[in-house]
């Protein structure tokens, strides 16, 4: 039963909301079928499949609130549970910015999050997909480690005030290295989707395979401020990081967002005018669910608008402090291109590096979004506009607020998958080519 | 627990309710985490009826773990509870080998039925994935042990601690976080029990209770005219210890630079967060650093994690051999670096031990999740590169026929795999105090906690920030530092360690959160040490302005 049907889904809620005797309550109904191949040393290594749909019932007397969870579904469990969450509502200490739930919302259409491809995946096609992805490496000499995970399922909310929400969503993720035989080269590829009729696993694989063998012996380059081109998953692990804009931790004075002297710096210009990011759930490539886990309705929003901070993000109990509508987190990041070609942007540099991808990227400084990481898996020395040969790995240190301010050109945009797996923070993330002028790479790293 | 659902417990998350997930399982009243809900004779009957499932259905192998996971979360903020979450997960995961593959299924369905329909899915995956089977497995020998238990050592059980007292305690530290500066205060407290039932078919019934607990917080204070903010985390360690742990013993406290205390065994959270907004306040104006070579005087809460990411990681024998490649990736310290016995890991002042059973930490257990009895081993002596870290069906590859005992499943619905041990730096033998070594530093930076980290995919180069630094100048600390991270490379780094504190000082950093594999799973882990120099460590200066 994991992907129930919209009136499924309405249906049981409206029996449990039934069995409450608390102040109110809000509901949560999500399921899912995931499944899963993973592959190294040219094998696979494991497979597997899991399905589970879960009730959360949060009961609320006054300010004091409970939660309960389960997966069973006759009339009988559902009570239990809501008892039970009630039991703890009761005894749990009062929460003084606890918030009523939301009424009834107008949600401004039907997602695109759902794929009818997707949902008929089959272990035989994820076993293809491998072996699609392993056949081209073994003649090649390289040898291919990747995992294959996708997932279809549902989520719909109800409470005691009236409001229903439903929606249901696809999502594949496919992620892929390629390393040579012999040890000195490593290439990866990677696609996240909604609809797998778009992934082609030997294709994507060929990419990497190609890395690989392009990446093979390389030389070290001196550390220092380079101009980088960033490939989308490269530029979007670092863009990603700026998007967590939380209006409480700025008001509060403990975020990059905080100005000096009080205050936020909304509606400041603090990157490079070329660059607007906003968030849209009806996006094609990277489309989003229309309503947050709480209800509110999700729109088209400007995150940065010309450079300028267009938006930060009120949860319902701060907006209540801070006198202004509740803006809730997006479900997607959009950032706009350009028309510059990554051959062109190759073309047009005299003295660069070409990133496929950064590792390990961790917060130094939260104060500047100072970060540290790696490039990883096919970074390249661009002399005069050619690409001249494979460079060793490099750790930079860097912000994205700082990069975004020397920004020279931009591309066609990708959608990403983050370097440790999963989507885009927050959701898709719909990131372009980049130029980037003095990133500054700290030191080497002699990791293949 | 999965760090994503510690996330979202702790009120890290974004957007959405604040409703437990159910894959930590399913909130429970804390009551309930006193109950014992199968007696060893039924866990040991549903055991043999996945055992002889499998063995009916042509497996060569099988084990069963009926697994009970208990959590409760307290999270605070300022004078307010946030978050009271109790939480258990139940079910039963069976792994088999079928020609000559491995499968696995696991069912929350704790019945002879479902257990056996489970041990029919895994078998069936067995054989589907034996087609694509190169090298069939091969387990090392395990003798089977019979009915055996094991139970962490604690001496007070937190889930049997009232919540009130708890939270007393909680916002009692926050108190004495903002009572002296602080202009926000956080806390936390995690107690996990993990009840986990282990049979197989090699004659193994292994039933084991398991704690640990972990007190944290954070402090931040801000300078409004200067827009410049700080935090200071807790100097706790995560520890595989009941509620003792959360009383304060004098024997247990060390003290640090400047008023600072460390904490062994148990822990001073109160004091600990009054400090720490004194410090938090002295680091919005400390110095900012010089760049430049330094001598690092590092702490044990501070080194552990560099030994967990420059010595733990890379001698995962999985890594190695690379089934990490395409995520966490692979590793520099090859099979033949380890062949060779020549391999100079660090300076001879470098002893690393794997240890599944040192008391109070994270990793212990008496058993692994595969049946194997814990021990401790060398991984490098006298600065050479010994072993690594290896379970059944690997360790064969190193020529040896005993596993290392360090498998591990983070719950009944993951299946269980090379995890690594706790594994820690072996005290100086000599007499030779924190002070003493502070005392011998010409030019350097003593460092407390942990901080920022990252390394690359095959261990080489690393970064590491702390929770607190002092500049260390002709033998004296003369005042804390900002904007500090050092860089290096393993092998360089670890030959670089001159001198090591002894036993007096001998402390454990732990991570609940040691992430690995896909889909990725969690495991804790405790690296122990005393403080240690390493010299002429290249210090890069982290501060920007935007």
């Amino acid at each position: 039963m994991a992907i129930l049907s919209k009136e499924e889904a309405k249906k049981i809620l409206e029996k449990v909301v039934n069995f409450s005797k608390a102040d109110g309550c809000s509901l949560t109904l999500n399921g899912a079928d995931r499944g899963n191949i993973r592959y190294a040393r040219n094998s696979v290594s494991t497979a597997g499949e899991d399905s589970n749909v879960t009730l959360g019932v949060q009961s609320y007397f006054g300010k004091k609130s409970g939660a309960a969870t389960i997966n069973e579904f006759d009339d009988a469990a559902l009570e239990k549970t809501v008892r039970r969450a009630e039991e703890l509502a009761q005894l749990a200490p009062e929460n003084s910015e606890f918030m009523e739930p939301l009424p009834q919302q107008t949600y401004l259409g039907e997602s695109k999050t759902f794929s009818e491809a997707t949902a008929k995946i089959t272990p035989e096609y994820r076993a293809q997909a491998a072996a699609d992805s392993i056949n081209p490496a073994v003649p090649k000499d390289v040898t291919a480690a990747g995992y294959l995970q996708d997932s279809r399922g549902f989520s719909s909310i109800l409470n005691s005030k009236g409001l229903f929400a439903y929606n249901k969503q696809t999502s594949v993720d496919f992620t892929v290295t390629m390393r040579t035989n012999d040890g000195t080269g490593s290439g990866w590829a990677a696609r996240d989707l909604n609809d797998i009729s778009k992934l082609n696993a030997s294709e994507t694989s060929k990419i990497a395979i190609d890395k690989a063998l392009m990446s093979r012996e390389a030389k070290a380059i001196e550390p220092g401020k380079y101009t980088v081109i960033l490939e989308p998953s490269a530029g979007g692990d670092l863009v990603r990081l700026m998007l967590n804009m939380n209006a409480r931790q700025a008001d509060e004075g403990r975020s990059w967002l905080s100005k000096k002297g009080g205050g936020t710096k909304l509606g400041e210009k603090i990157v490079d005018e070329r660059v607007n990011i906003y968030s849209d759930p009806w996006n094609d490539e990277v489309p989003a669910s229309p309503w947050s886990g709480d209800g509110q309705v999700r729109k088209k929003m400007d995150l940065f608008k010309g450079g300028v901070i267009s938006n930060l993000f009120y949860d319902r109990y701060w907006a209540t402090q801070k006198n202004v509508a509740p803006n809730p987190f997006p479900g997607n990041a959009i950032m706009d291109g350009g028309t510059t070609s990554l051959e062109d942007m190759i073309k047009d540099t005299k003295r660069g590096v070409l990133v496929t991808r950064f590792w390990y990227i961790r917060p130094v400084d939260p104060q500047t979004l100072l970060y540290t990481g790696l490039t990883r898996d096919g970074t390249f020395f661009i002399e005069n506009g050619k690409i001249k040969h494979p460079i060793k790995n490099f750790r930079f240190n860097e912000s994205p607020i700082i990069m975004l301010n020397n920004l020279e050109a931009l591309g066609k945009q990708v959608r990403c998958v983050t370097s440790e797996g999963g989507p885009g923070g927050g959701g898709g993330l719909l990131i372009p080519y980049m130029k980037i002028r003095d990133f500054t790479f700290s030191s080497l790293s002699d990791a293949v | 627990m999965k760090r994503r659902d510690f996330v979202q417990i702790a009120g890290l998350g974004l957007g959405g309710m604040m409703l437990p997930l159910d894959m930590l399982g399913n909130p429970v009243p804390a009551e309930a985490l006193l109950d014992s809900p199968l007696t060893t004779v039924q866990k040991k009957q549903f055991a043999d009826a996945a055992l002889n499932t499998a063995r009916t259905n042509g497996a060569t192998y099988a084990d069963v773990r009926i697994g009970r996971y208990l959590n409760q979360f307290i999270t605070t903020r300022e004078n307010r509870v946030q978050n009271i979450v109790s939480t258990e997960s139940f079910g039963v995961g069976v792994r088999v080998i079928a020609k000559g593959t491995w499968g696995f299924a696991s069912t929350n369905d704790v019945s002879t039925d479902g257990i056996k329909k489970a041990t029919e899915r895994a078998i069936a995956i067995a054989k589907a994935n034996s087609k694509f089977q190169t090298e069939p497995v091969r387990l090392a020998p395990v003798p089977g042990y019979g009915e055996v238990s094991w139970k962490t050592p604690i001496q007070k059980n937190s889930f049997e601690v009232p919540v009130s007292e708890k939270v007393e305690l909680l916002l009692g530290a926050n108190s004495g976080a903002l009572k002296n500066g602080a202009n926000f205060a956080s806390s936390n407290l995690f107690q996990v029990n993990e009840q986990k039932y282990f049979a197989s078919t090699d004659g193994s019934y292994i039933d084991q209770d398991v704690h640990r607990i972990w007190p944290t917080f954070t402090v931040s204070v801000i300078d409004r005219a200067s827009g410049k903010f700080k935090t200071r985390d807790a100097m706790s360690a995560p520890m595989g210890m009941g509620y003792e742990y959360m009383i304060p013993k004098n024997e247990d406290k060390l003290p640090g630079p400047r008023g600072m205390f460390l904490y062994r065994n148990s822990y001073d959270i109160i004091e600990d967060a009054t400090i720490a907004a004194k410090q938090a306040k002295e680091i919005i104006s400390a110095k900012s650093v010089e760049p430049g070579k330094y001598d690092l005087v590092l702490e044990p809460n501070h080194l552990g994690l560099t030994i967990h990411e420059s010595v733990g990681h890379p001698l995962e024998l999985d890594r190695i051999l690379g089934y990490e490649a395409n995520y966490a990736g692979t590793s520099f310290a090859s099979l033949e670096k380890l062949k060779s016995g020549t391999f100079n890991y660090g300076s001879k002042q470098v002893n690393i031990i794997a240890d599944k059973t040192q008391v109070g930490s994270l990793g212990a257990v008496g058993y692994d999740d595969e049946g194997v009895k814990c021990k401790q081993w060398d991984l490098i002596k006298d600065g050479i590169l010994v072993n690594f870290e290896a379970i059944r069906d690997q360790v064969h590859i190193l020529g040896q026929n005993e596993s290392h005992g360090c498998c591990y499943a983070q719950s009944w619905n993951d299946v269980q795999f090379q995890r690594m041990p706790n594994v820690s730096l072996a005290p100086g033998k000599e007499p030779y105090s924190s002070a003493q070594m502070i005392k011998d530093v010409e030019k350097g930076i003593y460092i407390a906690g942990r901080g920022s980290y990252s390394i690359d995919q095959q261990r080489y180069n690393f970064q590491f920030g702390g929770t607190t630094f002092y500049e260390i100048k002709n033998g004296e600390v003369v005042g804390m530092l900002n904007d500090v991270a050092y860089q290096s490379n393993t092998q360089e780094f670890w030959n670089s360690c001159v001198k090591v504190c002894d036993e007096k000082d001998y402390r454990m950093f732990g991570s609940f959160f040691d992430g690995k594999g896909q889909p990725s799973q969690v495991s804790a882990v405790s690296h122990g040490s005393s403080t240690a120099r390493f010299n002429a460590v290249n210090v890069i200066n982290t501060g920007r302005t935007i």
